[in-house]
């Protein structure tokens, strides 16, 4: 009886030993050597595993930056600047910062500005809907207004409003990672400078038809008459298939644009202050009106000489005032 | 004996043929036409018209945009108002000739006689020319230009040619109608597609509701046997009433006992499939000079006091064909262009008839009404439905979890968009709907692979032959 316990007890144990061995010597063999700095950066990264930065996921997105000579491919637009801080101290490269940015719905057709001319009873998907037909308001390139970008979403940062029945951003919430903008089959949400304190200036609309048939469809819209692009002093607003872009690069805020658009299809969000519409206009006309009187001037005086001139100048390089102001106060 | 059907899946919606007795109608001429470039697969064709031109009935206003293409020719005769982008039925724009008319003076070579022409023109080359300069295209829904479908690449042989009279889409009488009434041009049709392609044998395939239709298609045929060798060997074959009768590929399998492999053509397994009213338009492209500028036009639904089918000129806008029978019903809540299996759902009245329009469907709220969507209970009764043999629950799910590699691999591309697995389906999910957007994404990849690989292939054959000249 004895005997058998004890035959057992030692059987066992050398079976176990035998294989804690093998398992072992077989680790030992085929042992993957990571980099221990790829554990590092992932876990410097948010972890949302998104995929904002075009990785698979924050794994990824470290596995190769970590093989990377350089951090000039690499981005966690949700991390922001501060992340990618840490990354490069861990990885010993340098960075060059980038100004965050913001998803923006770039579509104004609020239920009350955009009449319904049928009536979808279909899938309640964006994709479905724009592979159906051109939507169900006279505007064939607004928003459709089923929540694509909602439910691609991943930090809860954009929803519905039931009564402009329009997306509306999160900016606290949103990170940039453009799932939104990819979800679109309108190609309506951009990514764009989030700007200083938040204040930036945007066409809200992408109607490329003409201004008498966009009118019609959406009172909001932007009818492609190019006088924004004509009031800008910054050479920041291009005028392309019948609507305006305003380059948010170039783009200076002086809301002079958002002043002059005559359906108010141009938004500026997060100023601490109003706009004075009427005082810009009549700013905007003075300048133009010295403009042309200069430009006549110029054209009476080349006259008579008959040697060619340059052409006048129509813009100025001086800084509207309002933007002087806001300047001081960053 | 047992009818002949295809073999995999179909569904049997209700007839609802209301419009069966309506003798065809010619709808008057509107006072201002709008004629699409692009009313066919393919690339658009480019006009040859400028704004402020006279063009009159028949006369080329537009020309093949490339090889898969076809011409448009003026349905009306008038001045060219002009050329840009209009609202298509879904709200896209769609670059279109607006005419305004003045009287139907038609082109000199266009016979505009009754007379039936029986004698067939000799050279198939000359057939195929003459109905490529007609601007025929399929006229059973999907507008593929006929002298590409004509002209077989080299290698594949064309052993019979099948006319798809089958109409099994509901509501829509305009084939029948055309059968009953221009029989006698559909066959000779029939004939003149036969010498085009060389084959000995021509099928024209009806279902058996339409038992009027195949009794005078066969009178016809048997009557025309004796006037001449082109008229021998046309079979009339009764079918089984069964959706989708009328697809290609199921038709090939109905009559033939052949299937076409996924991304295959129906000249892979030797056939050719043309629709009755192809038929006619090449009748009338061949023998009477006269281009495709009209198409029967079903008109009809239950809340629809007028029914009638009409042949309407291309480029009419729906609304005035609408008007002429008296306005849009107010028990009317969706207008189809098409049947009600296949059909698009029309959200501007505005737009206007194009080559491919067969049909204008009225259905009340209620007949439209969707099911409300539960979960699927993996019954199976869609994938029983689908006459390809594909498995839209499964393909729903991929589509929804968006997996492009695994709709490929379970052959998305295959669906024919005919719709049996939604109309099975107890449940009521929208399959039809996310199937068919995904079959777009898929195709779009598929196709940038194409010309991503030809591209690839022919860098890497310049670059070849850059490379000879120098080691020599």
């Amino acid at each position: 009886m004895t005997t058998t316990i004890i035959w057992t007890i030692a059987i066992i144990s050398g079976l176990g030993l035998l294989l804690a061995l093998t398992l072992y010597l077989v680790a030992q063999r085929f042992k993957v050597v990571e980099d221990p700095r790829i554990e590092l950066v992932e876990k410097a990264m948010p972890g949302a595993n998104c995929g904002g930065c075009g990785f698979a996921g924050c794994h990824a997105f470290a596995d190769s930056a970590v093989k990377a000579p350089n951090l000039d491919n690499h981005y966690c637009p949700v991390g922001g600047n501060e992340t990618m801080k840490k990354v490069a101290e861990i990885l010993g490269y340098e960075i060059k910062e980038k100004a965050p940015m913001v998803a923006v719905v770039r579509c104004n057709g609020t239920c009350s500005v955009r009449p319904r001319t049928s009536e979808y009873d279909g899938t309640l998907s964006c994709k479905v809907k724009a592979s159906l037909y051109a939507g169900d308001t006279g505007c064939s390139y607004g928003c459709l207004g089923c929540g694509d970008c909602v439910a691609a979403c991943k930090f809860g940062a954009i929803s519905m409003d039931p009564e402009t029945g329009l997306p509306v951003v999160d900016e606290e919430k949103c990170t940039a990672c453009g799932a939104c903008a990819k979800a679109c089959p309108k190609a309506i949400i951009e990514l764009r400078k989030k700007g200083p304190r938040g204040m930036r200036e945007y066409v809200s609309c992408v109607n490329k038809d003409k201004g008498p048939g966009v009118k019609k469809a959406c009172a909001n819209a932007c009818i492609g008459c190019g006088i924004c692009a004509k009031t800008c002093t910054h050479d920041a607003i291009v005028l392309e298939n019948n609507v305006a872009y305003i380059d948010f690069e170039k783009c200076k805020l002086c809301r002079e644009c958002e002043a002059m658009c005559p359906t108010g299809a141009i938004h500026g969000v997060n100023f601490p202050k109003p706009i004075d519409k009427d005082a810009i206009k009549a700013r905007v006309k003075e300048r133009q009106k010295k403009a042309r009187e200069a430009a006549a001037a110029a054209a009476e005086a080349a006259k008579p000489v008959g040697e060619p001139v340059e052409p006048p100048v129509l813009r100025q390089a001086q800084e509207p005032e309002q933007f002087k102001k806001e300047e001081s106060n960053g | 004996m047992a009818k002949r059907t295809f073999s995999i899946g179909g569904v049997h919606p209700a007839d609802s043929k209301i419009s069966r007795g309506c003798k065809l109608e010619y709808l008057p001429i509107p006072p201002t036409v709008y004629i699409a470039l692009s009313q066919h697969i393919g690339a658009p064709a480019k006009p040859v018209v400028t704004v402020g031109d006279k063009v009159k009935v028949g006369q080329v206003l537009a020309e093949p945009g490339g090889f898969m293409s076809a011409y448009i020719h003026s349905s009306v005769s008038g001045t060219v108002k002009s050329i840009g982008p209009r609202k298509d039925l879904s709200g896209n724009n769609q670059m279109v000739v607006e005419i305004a008319v003045e009287g139907d003076e038609w082109m000199e070579n266009i016979d505009r006689g009754d007379t039936l022409v029986t004698d067939i023109p000799d050279d198939p080359k000359a057939i195929i020319e003459k109905i490529k300069l007609g601007g025929v295209v399929g006229l059973g829904g999907a507008t593929f230009p006929t002298h590409v479908k004509l002209s077989p690449p080299p290698g594949k042989v064309c052993e019979m040619l099948i006319i798809n009279g089958c109409e099994c889409e509901p509501y829509l009488t305009s084939d029948f109608r055309t059968l009953l009434e221009k029989g006698e041009q559909v066959v000779i049709g029939t004939a003149i597609i036969k010498k085009a392609l060389g084959v000995a044998k021509a099928t024209i395939a009806i279902e058996d509701n339409k038992l009027e239709a195949i009794e005078h298609i066969q009178k016809v045929v048997n009557e025309f046997k004796s006037k001449g060798p082109e008229y021998s060997g046309i079979e009339v074959l009764s079918l089984m009433k069964k959706y989708p009768e009328g697809g290609e590929k199921q038709l090939i399998d109905a009559v033939m006992h052949r299937q076409v492999k996924s991304g295959g053509l129906p000249i892979d397994v030797g056939a050719v499939v043309d629709n009755v009213c192809t038929a006619l338009a090449v009748y009338e492209a061949v023998q009477k000079n006269k281009p495709l500028i009209d198409n029967s036009v079903t008109v009809t639904g239950e809340c629809f006091p007028k029914q009638a089918n009409l042949i309407v000129r291309v480029g009419t806008p729906l609304n005035y064909v609408i008007d002429y029978l008296g306005g849009v019903p107010e028990a009317a809540a969706k207008v189809i262009s098409g049947g009600p299996m296949m059909g698009k759902s029309i959200a501007n009245l505005e737009a206007a008839t194009m080559k491919g329009t067969g049909g204008l469907l009225f259905l009340t709220r209620e007949q439209t009404k969707r099911m409300p969507e539960s979960n699927c209970i993996r019954c199976g009764k869609c994938a029983e439905a689908c006459p390809m043999g594909l498995e839209p629950f499964l393909l729903n799910r991929l589509a929804k979890a968006g997996d492009t590699d695994a709709l490929e691999a379970n052959a998305v591309q295959d669906c024919i968009m005919c719709g049996c697995c939604l109309y099975s389906c107890p449940a009521g999910i929208p399959l039809l709907d996310i199937i068919s957007q995904a079959r777009g994404q898929v195709m779009g990849i598929m196709r940038a692979r194409t010309a991503a690989a030809k591209a690839a292939a022919e860098a890497a054959k310049a670059a070849a032959e850059a490379a000879k000249p120098k080691s020599e």
